[in-house]
């Protein structure tokens, strides 16, 4: 998922008689479950509210490197190192494709670099915390990559085609991963006492986290409303979250784990489980670039683009000078 | 010296270098100078680690003791370790770290084509499977020593300053001892001068188009391959790459 928070670029929905005739097309395209396509008109807050969305999601798969990476030199065994480079190419490869599906939008993925490094955009909160022991990584293929998936399924349905089918295409992936990550934290929770302790620390601390990923609770989502209409959100945070922990807590439970949460009963009258909220005010300091790791993560970022423009300017001053002999043998 | 102790040494030197070269490569995730590349490098290091399990896993098999790929890699000592010293260095910037993947894919290159005619019908199939991705990895490496030899007046200076230090490196992969000399007698490996001609060609094309300039000198840093004395910086990757395996014996992961 790794998209929370966008604000939609306009205020409150337009009754349909307001709308232009051009507006009112587009409208009865969506409603229609016809595809936005690149060329298409499209009104101007729906495109910005997509770049928005897309280029947040695509900051969180480069993102995400980090605290997977912080422990590949750390694998404990060559499958398990193997599986968890293979798994950080492919979420590299997720954002070099989501800023491809940005690109259709009319902005470079240069320009969304750029507005990240300056505060501008942000990346989904979960990153922002440190992975701390082995299990973690476990923990984040099962819980963040789950969490994820129960939001990227809906939004294969988005209505915007180069969005939806990068979804489409990127879910069969993350599915892959959550496995991965569902099998390393299994070998853990059937360990040895130091493994268990370790499994149960990372479910203890990712829970919340993951559980704000789907973003705050529909009550306080204040800019859902026209992104559902223009079916760029398919379905609300609160019934996002739901999906995650109903279909989470059996598999806590197989683990033999502890609840990471003391409120977690099933209700049977609701087909639920019942769950504490997240501290969100936790959230929303995080949001605000005061989590655990904000600071580090984007000096990391910002010092990796740095530290490679002598690179991409060398390459890139190559690829002309060899056009250019190219020209001058023809 | 037996021709199986010669091949166990053989053999942890080709998943030593694949090993230690695999963790450095690996180091640069989420930092490269863009996605591409951050890709690019993911791939290359899960390459090597895929083609450390195959070697060390033979190497354990050949020594019969009954140790796996795994326990060779995790619980060996720096002194026990045969991969070249050049391989070990830290990887510096991007072009120190690209430039040493040339001047070792070009070795590796050179050294599975020849290992897939391998009397040992076990190394030959696993030079068939090393030699088509060390080719793609030799032509990514050296269009990147090529770019950047030939790109700014920096990335120049900065590509030359990587060949100057890593240069005298290259011989170790070249040098030979007891146990390559039965192994080139039995067919199973090269006599590793004997793969210098064609290396150098390769390495002298690639630069000639980078615009840099071999180094002179021939002297030559060694010491991995024979385990004699690797550098300071081999212990401090096993401290952090050993770590969880060292932390808790026994444990299945």
């Amino acid at each position: 998922m790794y998209a929370q928070m966008i604000k939609t670029a306009s205020n409150g929905i337009k009754p349909r008689e307001e709308m232009s005739e051009e507006e009112r097309a587009f409208q009865d395209k969506i409603d229609n479950d016809i595809k936005i396509e690149p060329r298409d008109w499209m009104p101007e807050d729906y495109r910005r509210t997509l770049i928005r969305q897309i280029g947040q999601h695509a900051h969180s798969e480069v993102v995400g490197q980090l605290p997977e990476g912080n422990w590949i030199t750390r694998a404990p065994t060559l499958e398990r190192k193997a599986i968890l480079l293979a798994k950080v190419q492919d979420e590299a490869g997720h954002g070099l494709y989501l800023y491809s599906a940005a690109e259709t939008l009319g902005v470079s993925r240069d320009e969304l670099i750029e507005l990240l490094h300056e505060g501008k955009m942000k990346y989904s909160s979960i990153f922002n915390y440190p992975t701390l022991n082995w299990a973690d990584i476990g923990a984040v293929g099962w819980l963040v990559d789950g969490a994820a998936i129960v939001n990227q399924v809906a939004l294969q349905r988005t209505s915007y085609g180069p969005y939806s089918r990068a979804m489409i295409r990127i879910c069969k992936e993350e599915s892959f991963h959550a496995r991965q990550g569902y099998d390393a934290i299994r070998a853990m929770a059937f360990g040895t006492p130091e493994q268990k302790r370790q499994a149960q620390d990372a479910l203890n601390r990712l829970w919340f986290p993951a559980l704000m990923m789907f973003g705050p609770s529909d009550a306080e989502s204040t800019h859902s409303e026209q992104s559902m209409a223009w079916k760029i959100k398919v379905k609300s945070n609160d019934e996002l979250r739901q999906q995650f922990v109903d279909q989470t807590i059996p598999q806590i439970e197989y683990l033999k784990l502890d609840l990471p949460d003391p409120n977690i009963k099933w209700n049977e009258e609701r087909g639920h489980y019942d769950f504490s909220e997240p501290d969100w005010p936790e959230f929303f300091n995080v949001i605000k670039g005061n989590g655990p790791c904000n600071v580090d993560r984007m000096k990391d970022r910002v010092a990796a683009w740095d530290d490679g423009e002598w690179v991409r300017d060398g390459l890139l001053a190559h690829a002309r000078k060899k056009a250019a002999r190219k020209v001058a043998a023809e | 010296m037996t021709r199986d102790e010669a091949l166990f040494e053989f053999l942890l030197r080709m998943g030593d270098n694949t090993l230690i070269l695999g963790h450095r490569v690996s180091e640069w995730c989420g930092h490269s100078p863009v996605l591409e590349e951050d890709i690019a490098l993911a791939n290359t290091a899960l390459d090597m680690i895929g083609q450390t399990q195959l070697w060390l896993g033979l190497a354990g098999e050949v020594e019969g003791k009954g140790r796996t790929a795994d326990n060779l890699a995790f619980l060996r000592d720096a002194w026990d370790f045969r991969n070249v010293l050049m391989v070990e260095l830290p990887n510096g910037d991007f072009g120190q770290t690209l430039m040493r993947q040339f001047l070792y894919d070009a070795w590796s290159f050179v050294m599975t084509d020849w290992l897939k005619g391998s009397a040992d019908e076990r190394i030959a199939a696993i030079a068939e499977k090393a030699h088509k991705e060390v080719t793609y990895h030799l032509e990514r490496s050296g269009d990147t020593v090529i770019g950047l030899g030939d790109g700014t007046e920096e990335s120049h200076r900065r590509m030359q300053a990587a060949l100057d230090y890593l240069y005298p490196y290259c011989g170790e992969m070249f040098e030979k001892d007891k146990a390559d000399e039965l192994l080139a007698e039995a067919g199973i490996a090269p006599d590793p001068a004997e793969l210098r001609a064609e290396y150098d060609d390769i390495v002298g094309r690639v630069l000639a188009e980078a615009t840099l300039a071999i180094p002179g000198g021939d002297y030559v840093h060694k010491g991995g391959r024979n385990g004699r004395m690797h550098t300071e910086h081999l212990g401090h990757l096993l401290t952090s790459m050993q770590w969880l395996q060292r932390a808790y014996p026994g444990a299945a992961w």
